[in-house]
Parts: C-alpha cells; structure tokens; sequence
C-alpha cells in the first residue's frame, strides 16, 4: 500500500513547536474559509493504516471524524488546480465536497510526481490532463475499500451498497455509516487494482461551476504566500544580483549600510551581496547604501543587437528535421511560394509577488518556505547547498502568488539558502522588483522562419523553422533527444492544417549569458503566433477570407474547425468594426489546437493616427474536452488572453552592455484596466479527455490581435511587441 | 515610537520617519495582507485607506500618516462596502492567484464610497493603478458594479 512519506519529520521537536505556534499566532497554516487548506504538516511515523485514520492512497486521507483530507499533488497559483483536483477526487469518492481539506503536499517525486514528467512538477497545462484518471482512480478505490467495509460491518454483500456525500448506505437495511465510522473497519483491506470509475453521465461535481476553494482568503488578507511567513524571530533581507549576466561581486564598501537603524549584516557571497535587516526597509537601505564594486564576467558587453544578430544568422542554416510529411522539397516548388520570419522577444514573467524565500539554516538541519512549482527540486536544492541529508531539510510549500514559469526555477530558493548560511535564526530573502525584472530567467528570443506554396487556393509545401534556446536541455536533459527540443517545436511539428507536404526544423541557438526558461504558453507561444500570421498573409495571398481559408483547411482536425465556427458566428465575422476613436478598424482571427484543446479566437481592434492600437473585444470559442469546472476555463481564457495581448502590446526585455534595461512596471508595462477589452468565452461541449488551459488564453492572444492589425491596416507585422511607429506610418514595417 | 491607528486599534511602532507605511505594517505590525508589489507606486498592491481615501502605502512615510486613521485588507470587511465588494468577488470568483487583490478591493471600495453608482469611466480612472498580472480585469470590473447594486 501505498504510504504517505514522513521523511520530512524535524529531528528538533522544538521546530515543531515553532510550527505550530505559527500556525496557531497566525492562522498560517490553515487558508480557506470554508475549506481550510492545512500546510503539509510533519508527520509521524505512520502506524498501518485503519489505526488513526483510513490512508488508502497517497491523496486521500479520512480520519475517525469524517473529516476528509485530500492531498494536492499539483500547486495552485491562481489556475483554480486546487478546485479541480478537489473536485475529481470528491467525485469519485462520493466525498461530501463542502466539508473536505485540502493540504499541501509535501516533496516526493515517487508519490506526487506529474506523471507526464516524472517529477514534481506544476506546468505546461497538464495537471488535469495527466492527473485526471489517477485522481479519479485514487477516488474510486478508497470508495471501492468503504464499500468492502461497510458490506464486512453489516455482513452484506458490497454491491447492496452505495455511497453518497461522504456515507455508505444500504437500502436494502436503511442503513447508514459514515466514512469516518468505517476508518476501524478499512484495515487489511487493500485497494482494487481496476476500481470501477463513475461514468461522466454520473457526474454530480465534475462539470459544475464549483465556487474555488482558495479564495475566501484572498479577499481579507488572511491567505499567507510565502512572501507573508513569518517564523519567530525573523530577519529581513534583500539582495542585489551582479548587474551584468554572469558578473561576480569586486569588492564591498559596506561601512555607511552597517551604520544605518535596523541594518543588522551585510552578506557578501561570489555573484550577490545581501543586507540583513529588522525589516525590508532597513535591508532595502542598507544595500542602497553599499558601494559595490561589480567584477564583470564574460557576457558585460552583450546587447540586444548582438543576441538577434546571432540568432538570425543561425536561423539561415538549416534546422534538425522535427517532422517530415509528404515532400516538402517538392512541395515547395510547386505554385506560388511565399516566405516570412517572425521574431519574438525576451520577456519576464514579473508575478505580482515578487520572489521571495525565508529558511532558517542550523548546524544540523534546514528549513524553507517556498512557494515552488516544483517543490522537490527546491527541497534538493537546499539539501545540496547545505550538505544535509534531504530528510533534515523541511519545506514547507504556500500557494504561489503567480508562477508564470517563473517557479519553474529554483535560483532564488538557492541564493535564499546560501544567505541563510550566514545568517543566525532564521531569515525571509525578498527580492525587489527590479532585482526580478532584472534577475529573471526569461523567455527565449525566437526567430520562426516560414516558406509556403499556394496551388489553387491551397498550401501544397510548407517549411517552419524554428531558431531559438533549449530550455529542456537545460531543464530536464532526458527530453531534448537528438538535437530537437519538443517544447520548442510544439505546436509547429502538429500544426492543424491540412498540408500535404511538410517539414519542421529546429535550429537550437542559446542567446550568450542570458538564461531563459519556460515563461506561460510555452512553446506553443512563438509557433501559434508565426503559424497563425502566415496563414493570414497567405490567405490575404490567395484572396480568400481568413476565416474560410482556415476552415477549408481543418477537415482533419474537426474540434478546431467547430471551434472556429463557433468563435466566427459569435463575433459577428464579416460584420463592420465600429470605430470608437476615428481610427482603423478590423478583426483578426487565430486557432490553436495547442495543450490538448482546441481553440479559437477573433479580436477586434482599432489602429489610431498614432499607432496605438485599441483592443476592443475578444471572443474565443473552445473545446477543451470534458470540462472540470467549467468557471475556471473562462476564468482562465479571460486572464491568458489578457496575459498574452498584453506581451503583444508591451512585453520586451532589451538588453545593453552585458544587462537588462527594464526595471520595474514603468518601463516593462502590463495591460491595465483602462485597456481590457470585452472578452467572452464560449465552451464546446465534449466528452473527449480533459485538455490543458492554463497557457491557452496566452497563446491565443496575439496572433489574433496581430492578425487584427494586419485586417485593419494593412500592416503584416511580424515582430513583437507591435511597433507603434511602424503603425503610424513613421517608419516601414520589416519585411 | 509612533502610534498609529490601524482597523480601528492604536499600536505603537518603533520605525524610522520615512519608513514606508507598507513595510510598518508587513514587518512591524504583521498585517500581511498588504502587498508588496513594485515599491514605486506603479501597481497598486500596497493600497490602503487613510480616513477612507486610497493610497499607495509603498510610497508613504509612515511619519506622513499622522494621525488618519488607516484601513488595511484585514479590516475594509468590517465596513459597508469592503463587505459589499468582498461579497462581490467571491460571487463573481474575481480571483486567481489573489496577490493582487487586497490592493484591489481597497481601490474599489474606496470608489463605491467616493461614488456609489461609478460609471465604466470612473471604474477605469480609479482602477488603472492597479496591476493584476492574471488579468482578472473582466470580473473586477463586473463584481465593482455587482457591489454597487448594478447589473453587471
């Protein structure tokens, strides 16, 4: 039977008296007003199961008292994962959903691991997609052992039995017992290898707009993110970052910080230096008022000219063949041949809470809270540092305050452990905006290079190669295989269309010292946006519609030409943009059948004189398979279109003499209110396998509102950020 | 020592004058549902009340306060329209990651009582300032006249 893990119990018992005075002084560790979500508390060594409690699987957890615990393998930041996880697992318990607890779970590869990685690992869309059948296994054998249970109590057979909102019920008897009343009848029983799972028709949870689970607390300021613990005796501290990519720290002047009230120490490692204070304020002073001497690396002279001029020459070469259809060589030399290259930019991810992490360092142990969306890597990693043994190093993880991609990484878990090295007691490393903007791991520049041939209408040849980073190669090496990074080429090497003849490259370029990483959408990002600008030129080319051009070319891929009707029917296609501001007007349309949904998306805009560019309103239809709950996928289309229009409009980091320009949301801007345009969101119902959300809407976004642009002006662009000059006529668009 | 008054209650702090009201209350006082976003007043995280009007407490030296009586997240519940908002965003699920949102709801309560029946012109003037990177601008714009008692 499958045990949870204790090996992150504290050998220091007073540890966990500081754990629960945290929990008790603060209300930590419980978030969720209805539901509370407990922290992954320090477990005892567990006696056999049926003892205490019913532990049937490493999710569920039901004690005498009913009271159901279920454990979240995948972390929430916003995505409502912990709602859905929640609700399949509910489901098929036959849980009653309004009384269970959620808790996160604690680091363990083997029991947690994201069964599409293979670690613990919350990304790339797939937490419903590659939870959803163990989930709903994990619900329907712990249901299947209360039944066998029950049937032992009242000595009937099980399938007299049902189960419903958290009880056993035999209606042959009228009897009733409680899950809680059957947790000293479960022991010896083992779990059914194929427990019958319910059919969707049966569905009571899954399916419906379930209120979240997280957000009670976020309207009164009681959820704590990792950024708000606070252990007994606390310092605060702030860090600046070598400047330039892959510079070390000179030399220290730190006699006037050190002077400053509150500034307790100042921490000098090779590449950062940290000032320790009473509060952030003190530490944010002190380390303003340190003379540092900054010792450049090997990348002080990089530029932004430099990383593309690079980047295009590589892109001239050939790729390694991803995919190969038909015969793209002949292909493309049959009818009229067309040729485009998009670039797209470095971008950061700038999550709202900025990065932060508190650990206390002790001769013999370590403890971290974190919020990480890949929490046995943060736990490595400061065993790694510290030396110890990973049972000696305790994480607590914390509902995350935008991920993004961003906590993909665990830099800032290691630079937090390395300061908390020097430090006495325990110490909260928090990094200020600009140190995040600046000390990002970011989004890979990326040149999409595409050749097409047009024949009586339709695409006979089509080449797409893609020149970018390997962010897999450096992330998880095991999946870049043969010189193709299948991130980077997602959603090119399956590209929709009907193409006969085909072929998809991948030239790998790593942009010199600036380290990149996944940021929301992922690969799909740059291809859906290069794809899906050609194929408007290419319409425009063939002198067809871009709504019919695609639809004649989606026969093989049927969700997405429903979806395309549907977005195309609700946005009034073909109907006239009205003009709010005198300017140019138009609508764009784009499809993806990215993350295993399917969807599409029109936008409207209107152009001013001055090139700035209004989006009026977002349509997007989509098929995103059996949905979970259904408030959640609009919820998260309306905030990753949001978050991908606004990359469009503004997202860019540039880089001079070795560093990032940006600083701070002055000069790297996000969508504002004032901007937001209207956006529906129209769900195709299906009974297909749940698809992936979460990137979608980011992915969406700007090939539609580019393809907008393109309606409205006339103006093909083919970088971003959309340049306002070029479309305000001042200087010419790339070619 | 400075006194302030904050949900109501007096607490003494002893910070520096031009500490930022923001980390007063964070790290001194241990009101966490203040956010620390940007430090430059360009996002909003940090707003709180100061006699009922918005401000960006990041940016305030707590010497500034005086004595205006300051509202936090903690306590915009225990005022007519911090409920009426508060009760909005759950009935709308406004929220994602929610790190912005204390901020948020601070800025749409301080407009439902500068303006109870605010117009999208208004709701876009006194919400601007506020940074949401989920992109949750949709829902706080229904749920600001959900509370308001208007037909979204």
């Amino acid at each position: 039977m499958t045990r949870l893990a204790g090996g992150t119990e504290p050998a220091d018992p007073s540890r966990r008296a500081v754990l629960k005075a945290g929990a008790a002084a603060g209300g930590a560790l419980l978030v969720g007003f209805y539901l509370p979500v407990g922290q992954s508390a320090p477990r005892q060594a567990q006696a056999g199961s049926g003892a205490q409690r019913f532990e049937p699987n490493a999710f569920i957890r039901i004690d005498r008292q009913g009271v159901v615990t279920l454990v979240m393998p995948q972390v929430e930041m916003g995505q409502g994962i912990y709602t859905a996880v929640a609700m399949i697992l509910a489901e098929e318990l036959d849980a009653a959903f309004e009384r269970v607890v959620l808790e996160h779970a604690p680091p363990n590869d083997k029991l947690y691991g994201n069964p599409v990685f293979g670690i613990q690992v919350t990304g790339n869309s797939n937490s419903v997609r590659a939870f959803w059948m163990p989930l709903r296994k994990a619900g329907a054998g712990a249901r299947a052992m209360l039944v066998q249970a029950a049937a032992k109590v009242w000595n009937t057979d099980e399938a007299s039995c049902r189960t419903e909102h958290g009880e056993v019920i035999n209606d042959k008897s009228g009897k009733r017992l409680g899950y809680g009343a059957l947790v000293d009848h479960t022991s010896g029983l083992t779990p059914p290898k194929d427990p019958p799972l319910k059919a969707v028709s049966d569905f009571k949870l899954v399916g419906q707009p379930l209120k979240r689970l997280d957000t009670p607390d976020k309207v009164n300021g009681k959820v704590q993110y990792s950024i708000d613990v606070m252990p007994a005796g606390v310092k605060f501290a702030t860090l600046a970052i070598c400047p330039e990519f892959g510079g070390q720290v000179g030399s220290v002047d730190d006699r006037q910080a050190k002077s400053l009230p509150g500034v307790r120490q100042v921490v000098v490692l090779d590449d950062l230096v940290a000032v320790v204070g009473d509060h952030m304020w003190a530490a944010k002073q002190g380390l303003a008022a340190l003379k540092i001497h900054w010792a450049p690396g090997p990348h002080a002279t990089v530029d932004s000219n430099e990383v593309w001029k690079q980047l295009r020459a590589a892109s001239e070469q050939e790729g390694v063949v991803a995919k190969s259809v038909g015969d793209a060589a002949r292909g493309l030399s049959q009818g009229e041949r067309f040729e485009a290259d998009y670039e797209l930019p470095f971008l950061a991810h700038a999550t709202m809470e900025p990065l932060a992490c508190t650990v206390h360092v002790r001769p013999d142990s370590c403890e971290v809270w974190v919020g990480s969306q890949v929490l046995s890597r943060a736990h490595d990693i400061a065993a790694k540092v510290t030396g110890l043994p990973p049972e000696k190093v305790l994480i607590h993880n914390h509902l995350i305050g935008g991920g993004f991609g961003r906590r993909l990484e665990v830099d800032y878990v290691e630079k937090a452990v390395r300061i908390a090295q020097k430090v006495d007691g325990p110490v909260k490393v928090v990094w200020t905006r600009e140190e995040d903007i600046q000390h990002d791991i970011y989004r890979p520049v990326y040149r999409d290079r595409l050749a097409a041939t047009l024949s009586g209408g339709k695409i006979v040849g089509w080449r797409h190669r893609i020149a970018g980073s390997s962010i897999m190669a450096r992330w998880i090496p095991p999946a870049f295989q043969k010189g193709i990074d299948i991130d980077a080429v997602d959603s090119a090497v399956d590209v929709p269309y009907d193409i006969p003849n085909l072929q998809i490259e991948y030239v790998r370029v790593e942009p010199p010292g600036v380290p990149t990483g996944f940021w929301r959408g992922v690969g799909p990002n740059n291809n859906v946006f290069a794809i899906e600008s050609f194929v408007d030129e290419l319409a425009k080319k063939a002198g067809q519609d871009p709504v019919a051009f695609r639809r004649a070319l989606l026969d093989k891929t049927p969700r997405l030409k429903a979806a395309l009707e549907l977005a195309a029917s609700k946005a009034g296609w073909g109907t006239p943009v009205p003009a709010r501001n005198g300017g140019r007007t138009g609508r764009g349309v784009g499809v993806q059948g990215a993350f295993g949904s399917y969807i599409a998306t029109v936008t409207e805009v209107e152009v001013d004189a001055a090139g700035e560019v209004h989006v009026h309103r977002i349509v997007s239809a989509v098929d995103t398979g059996i949905v979970v709950n259904p408030d959640t996928v609009i919820a998260q289309l309306q905030g990753g279109l949001i978050f991908g229009v606004t990359a469009a409009l503004y997202g860019e980091i540039t880089i001079g003499k070795g560093r990032v320009r940006q600083s701070n949301f002055h000069d790297y801007r996000m969508l504002r209110i004032d901007q937001t345009p209207s956006i529906e969101v129209h769900l195709v119902p299906s009974g297909e396998a749940p698809g992936g959300i979460g990137e979608t809407g980011t992915t969406a976004g700007p090939p539609a509102l580019r393809n907008a642009i393109f309606a409205a002006t006339g103006i093909a662009l083919r970088r971003l950020p959309i340049d306002r000059d070029v479309l305000a006529g001042k200087k010419p668009a790339a070619s | 020592m400075i006194t302030l008054r904050i949900n109501g209650e007096d607490r003494s702090v002893d910070a520096p004058e031009d500490m930022p009201l923001l980390w007063v209350l964070r790290d001194l006082v241990g009101l966490t549902g203040t956010k620390f976003g940007c430090g430059i007043a360009q996002c909003g995280a940090c707003t709180v009340h100061l006699d009922g009007k918005p401000v960006r407490s990041c940016v305030l030296p707590v010497s500034a306060v005086g004595s205006r009586s300051i509202t936090t997240i903690e306590g915009i519940g225990a005022t007519p329209a911090g409920a009426q908002v508060q009760k909005a965003w759950l009935e709308l699920e406004v929220i994602q990651c929610g790190y912005c949102q204390s901020g948020q709801i601070m800025s749409a309560t301080a407009l439902l009582n500068s303006k109870p029946q605010p117009s999208d012109a208004d709701i876009n003037a006194a919400m601007a300032g506020n940074i949401c990177r989920c992109g949750t601008y949709v829902r706080i714009r229904d749920a600001i006249k959900r509370a308001s008692g208007a037909k979204p």
